[in-house]
């Protein structure tokens, strides 16, 4: 079945592609024949030369441009009695339509001669020959250089591309710029004004809204409302995108909180322990990747791509071994004294920052993109790295899957026995100090793969765990402790509130407001967003 | 009454602990300014601004010591508290400049004058006025603290989420002070001091009077703090430390008393910071870094906390430590330091003050402790 | 009708619900304390005693329902816990609670009726009429030996009797007792019998609410018996020893 999907597929793509290249076949058949052309400018009378220029503009010839260009500059030169015709260049005279170099350039070359009639064919034979270019990057900037000039001498040869062109995206850019002339075009009829600034109300940016602004104070009322709706159409929808973006940015700018907050919302959430040094578990994560892209860059290039995969699970027990550490030689004592935990794992963050130093030195290491995530992509007006995108996908995939572990497995349940009664889950056989290692463990296991992904978008130094850990807090305290799902919320509410502040209050400032916000959020609800009644965590 | 409250303090070791510290504040400026330099008992002026420097930070512990030893309120904030005093002191500093800035504008500080400002914003007014300057230096840590602990303790915010709170008000201080709109100098800060209430302060005489002056602050913030929690009100204090809602049911509204400590230290902290300013010759927004803040609790914890005078004595320790240990093994002082936290919240929970005073206590308690045997827990 | 009932009674509780997440703490409670009435309280666990100290002392407001003090002049349900205590309600917790860090002394001295503001509590000095009010508390409670010991090695016992001289300290018009016997001795649970009846007899209204079904006896006063957040049956203690449905849910059981 899915075979035969396949099959149907791959040959409606052939016949596609054949479609697409036909036009191509026949302007390559019509493009060998620009020798009338060259014979017309050795006559040297200017209407020749008119023509000539006529001819080659419409005749998608590699070396029309060239040609064109040459006799722009007086650097096109022929000879009427052998019909040659040359280009002089730095390297010394070359055949015109050839580009080779001449073997015995004639004697009496003079040059083709240009009258301000010449001249004036030649500036729009330029614009269309960029504009017939085959490089469809080059039609585009053409297409937007008549955009800006607004050339009413370029009209014809754009009138003439549009229907040929197949790239939608250089089609678009024709469209706009036809639209442009003809909406500044004063002999154009009011309809065909008031169409062109519907068109300009496609192109949807503020270069349009630019150009329909910026009509002159005599043109037609119609025209000008017509304008100036168009262009109040653009503002709002760019209003729209602007809102999209900001919303799509702090989603991603919450994911990147929500790793770095996951991990302690077990810790702090689940287990009521205050751990400082859960931004030094992400930065061991981190550190980890760096650690594994070395390794992988001098014995195994080519598994560059795969990086990431293999240091997930070994941050994960890089710093769940070193989360595990901790809790047997230093938490377990302090139980119930969180006050006390909180000072002893800050003095762990210092230790384990300086470690990391001490090894790796103080400067940032890079750790490098594999190639699924480097480059970006568009979305409506919105452009977007991968690595963005992928770390929303990730952020999401570690809460389901924390979420699964916790809800669906046998370790999960006794979690949350030990969390919700530690006597009673203890009295029905569960062994406390084992579970509650493996809680700190996991909490602190998740932190290193949130380092993984932060590696891609963050310095990867001995400070970068600190700048992430009073985020992480307020996450934590803002969405409710002991809830994940009010973590997730947290999380994405911060981001989305922080990217909405920024474009009003600067991101330093925003981030005041926030962190003031949650201050003030925090008396009115103590407990956070989603409080769970019956845990205590107060000192 | 006055002279009640503050005698009632005083008890023996807190009376030779005032001894030892007046005893210095004489002692170290005297030699630095009358001893010839090659005399051994001098102490060169490097020194006096360092020791100067551990005055203040002993008088940020004592701030810290009364609400989180007697009330139980873990401040990851005091530094804030501490940077504002430093600032308004920065403030007066900055206007006494005058003229002899770098583009010698005899209003504006360098600073404003290169972010091209034209005029003083309003809230650098009055500054000049030493006076004004030192009421801001207790008033501006004070009001933050007041309102802030208003809100806080009312809503009942206690444990680590005052303490993660007060870490986030320090933090966005931080964020604040580094930008260059606040009119605070932004990264660099406030600095190249000249006179300090018409005196060098570079000048030898002036260090080892800022010197004398620190002690002295330690001493008068040692008989506050130690007449404070040994009034009623001190008792008070304890007991919403040891049994919060059992001080609410016999009637003492407890929010009250946590924003009145909570904003007495806070003024102590802000006359620390007013201190030290002058003697490093800078204050910038590190000063709000939550680094700060928590390196403070760790000298209060070392010297026992709920001992005024284990404040001191932690404060003093440990930055000599730091600076015995950045000037041999730069290196090894961000292990040592965390190495003493971890330490002393493990082993040494009360302190090297407090262990020593429970040590004497049992030996003196020894003999009638065999009759009456501890009872069970 | 509401109005007469609650201006002759000490404390009135009418229809007083309660719901924590959905779970129904007080369904309905009502109850009324006539000045100098000493009145015993018993239920099995979850009946809604402690939640119903709290609606009283104002540690939870209730969703619904009245909770008015002298005469019914005063709403309890606006005030904070400090503000109600000032008014003249005490409790005792049913986990002895004192301040473990301070002498015994110190203990009752920070109880005694007083200024309660921070200024008048910062320059406070201790009157001779304080210093005798905290003697004869201290014999009361039978710990004058002991008035310079920190409360935390006091003995369980000691603690409650610590823990009933401070409610005593405050002077207060009523007096919420939650288990004063629990985990004393015999001998123990009579003497704080007597000591209450002591407490009673001077004039103060007393709430006792007790598991201990000898010391309800010893107390000798009218009983409420709750269950499932509401009253089930008041009486003397043979009354409500015998209505079948205290049998059913408590006695019997």
């Amino acid at each position: 079945m899915h075979a035969t999907v396949r099959r149907l597929a791959r040959s409606a793509l052939l016949i596609l592609a054949l479609l697409t290249a036909l036009p191509v076949l026949t302007t390559v058949a019509r493009a060998q024949d620009i020798s009338g052309a060259l014979a017309k400018l050795t006559t040297d009378s200017y209407a020749d030369t008119v023509e000539a220029i006529g001819q080659l503009a419409a005749s998608g010839h590699p070396r029309a441009a060239a040609i064109v260009q040459g006799i722009q500059d007086g650097k096109l030169e022929f000879d009427a009695a052998s019909k040659t015709v040359a280009l002089r260049t730095a390297a010394g005279l070359v055949d015109a339509a050839k580009g080779e170099a001449l073997a015995s350039p004639p004697a009496g070359l003079s040059p083709v001669r240009a009258n301000n009639r010449v001249r004036g064919v030649l500036a729009a034979a330029m614009g269309s020959l960029t504009l017939m270019s085959p490089d469809p990057a080059k039609r585009r900037e053409a297409a937007e250089a008549v955009y800006k000039s607004r050339d009413a001498g370029a009209l014809a040869t754009l009138e003439a591309a549009i229907p040929k062109e197949a790239d939608t995206r250089v089609r678009a850019a024709f469209d706009a710029a036809r639209a442009a002339i003809v909406l500044y075009k004063t002999d154009a009829t009011e309809d065909a004004r008031v169409a062109a600034s519907e068109v300009l109300k496609a192109r949807g940016d503020q270069d349009a809204v630019a150009t329909l602004r910026g009509l002159p104070g005599d043109t037609p009322k119609r025209v000008r409302d017509a304008a100036e709706g168009a262009a109040k159409a653009i503002e709002t929808s760019l209003a729209m995108w602007a809102s999209v973006q900001n919303a799509v940015y702090g989603v991603s700018l919450g994911s990147v909180l929500l790793l770095a907050a996951i991990g302690l919302a077990i810790t702090f959430g689940v287990m009521g322990i205050i751990n400082m040094a859960h931004g030094e578990m992400v930065m061991l994560g981190a550190y980890t990747t760096f650690v594994v892209q070395e390794v992988i860059r001098t014995h195994a290039p080519g598994l560059f791509d795969w990086s990431l995969a293999i240091a997930i699970p070994l941050a994960f027990l890089v710093s769940g071994a070193v989360g595990v550490a901790i809790e047997r030689t230093i938490i377990r004592f302090l139980y119930g004294r969180p006050l006390e935990t909180l000072l002893a794992t800050w003095g762990l963050s210092l230790i384990l920052q300086q470690t990391v130093r001490t090894i790796f030195g103080a400067n940032n290491r890079e750790v490098g993109a594999p190639s699924w995530m480097s480059g970006s992509f568009e979305f409506g007006n919105l452009t977007m790295t991968w690595g963005r995108l992928w770390i929303v996908v990730f952020a999401m995939a570690v809460f389901v899957g924390l979420i699964m572990i916790l809800k669906k497995t046998p370790a999960g349940l006794q979690m949350r026995a030990v969390t919700q009664n530690r006597a009673m889950a203890s009295a029905m056989g569960i062994r406390t100090p084992f579970v509650d290692a493996l809680t700190f463990g996991l909490g602190c296991g998740i932190a290193g793969i949130a380092g993984v992904a932060l590696s891609q978008i963050d310095n990867v130094s001995p400070n970068l765990g600190q700048s992430y850990i009073i985020d992480s807090f307020m996450v934590v305290v803002f969405g409710g402790v002991g809830n994940l799902w009010g973590t997730l919320v947290g999380a994405l509410t911060l981001g989305v509130v922080n990217k909405f502040l920024e474009p009003f209050a600067g991101a330093v400032l925003g981030k005041i407001l926030v962190l003031v916000f949650i201050i003030l959020f925090i008396q009115k609800r103590p407990r956070g967003l989603f409080a769970l009644k019956g845990r205590a965590v107060d000192a | 009454m006055i002279t009640h409250f503050l005698m009632n303090g005083l008890d023996a070791r807190v009376r030779i602990a005032l001894v030892v510290i007046v005893a210095i504040a004489i002692l170290v400026p005297a030699s630095n300014l009358l001893l010839p330099p090659s005399s051994p008992f001098h102490v060169p002026t490097y020194l006096v601004t360092l020791f100067g420097k551990y005055a203040t930070y002993a008088v940020l512990a004592l701030a810290l010591d009364l609400v989180w030893g007697y009330c139980g309120i873990l401040s990851l904030g005091h530094g804030a508290f501490f940077a504002l005093g430093g600032y308004a002191m920065g403030m007066y500093l900055m206007r006494q400049i005058g003229t002899r800035g770098v583009y010698g504008n005899p209003i504006l500080p360098d600073f404003m004058v290169f972010l091209n400002w034209k005029e003083l914003p309003w809230y650098w007014y009055g500054f000049d006025h030493f006076a004004f300057a030192m009421v801001m230096v207790v008033l501006v840590p004070g009001i933050l603290a007041f309102v802030f602990g208003w809100f806080a303790f009312r809503s009942r915010v206690t444990g680590v989420y005052l303490s993660i709170i007060t870490q986030a008000l320090t933090y966005a201080l931080l964020l604040a002070f580094f930008r260059n709109d606040m009119g605070f100098g932004g990264n660099n800060g406030l600095t190249d001091f000249k006179d300090i209430v018409g005196f060098n302060v570079q000048a030898q005489g002036t260090r080892a009077s800022l010197f004398a002056l620190s002690c002295l602050l330690v001493a008068a913030g040692l008989v506050l703090t130690a007449a404070i929690v040994n009034s009623k009100l001190g008792k008070v204090l304890i007991a919403i430390r040891d049994a919060e809602s059992r001080t609410r049911f016999i009637g003492y509204r407890v929010a009250t008393y946590k924003t009145f400590v909570f904003t007495v230290s806070a003024m102590l902290a802000g006359l620390a910071g007013a201190l030290y300013v002058p003697q490093v010759g800078i204050i910038n927004p590190s000063e709000f870094s939550p680094g700060n803040s928590i390196e403070a609790v760790i000298w209060v914890a070392v010297g026992g906390r709920g001992t005024l005078v284990g404040a001191i004595v932690g404060a003093v320790a440990v930055n000599w430590g730091k600076t015995w240990f950045t000037g041999v093994l730069p290196s090894f002082w961000l292990f040592a330091l965390g190495g003493l936290f971890v330490l002393v919240t493990l082993f040494l929970p009360k302190g090297i003050v407090g262990t020593w005073s429970e040590w004497r206590a049992k030996r003196r308690a020894a003999p009638p402790a065999d009759a009456t045997p501890a009872p069970a827990e | 009708m509401t109005e007469a009932l609650a201006a002759n009674a000490l404390l009135y509780l009418d229809d007083v619900k309660v719901s924590f997440d959905g779970f129904k703490a007080l369904k309905g409670l009502s109850l009324t304390i006539e000045p100098g009435e000493m009145r015993a309280i018993i239920g099995p666990n979850g009946a809604g005693k402690t939640t119903m100290m709290d609606c009283i002392t104002g540690k939870t407001r209730p969703d619904e329902g009245e909770v008015l003090f002298e005469g019914g002049t005063i709403d309890l349900t606006r005030l904070d816990e400090a503000t109600i205590a000032e008014l003249g309600i005490g409790r005792k917790f049913q986990k002895p609670t004192v301040f473990e860090s301070h002498t015994v002394e110190d203990n009752l001295y920070l109880a005694l009726k007083s200024d309660r503001g921070p200024f008048a509590t910062l320059f406070h000095r201790l009157s001779g009429t304080e210093a005798a009010r905290i003697d004869e508390l201290l014999a009361t409670i039978k710990l004058t030996e002991r008035r310079g010991d920190l409360a935390k090695n006091l003995s369980h016992g000691q603690k409650q009797w610590l823990e009933i001289g401070m409610l005593l300290a405050q002077e207060p018009k009523l007096l919420l007792v939650d288990e004063p016997v629990a985990g004393m001795t015999d001998a123990e649970t009579m003497e704080t019998a007597a000591l209450l009846r002591r407490i009673h007899a001077s004039g103060k209204s007393v709430v006792v609410v007790e598991h201990d079904m000898a010391f309800v006896r010893e107390l000798g006063v009218k009983v409420t018996v709750l269950h499932e957040g509401g009253v089930l049956s008041e009486g003397s203690i043979d009354h409500v020893a015998n209505d079948p449905r205290v049998i059913e849910v408590y006695l019997g059981r």
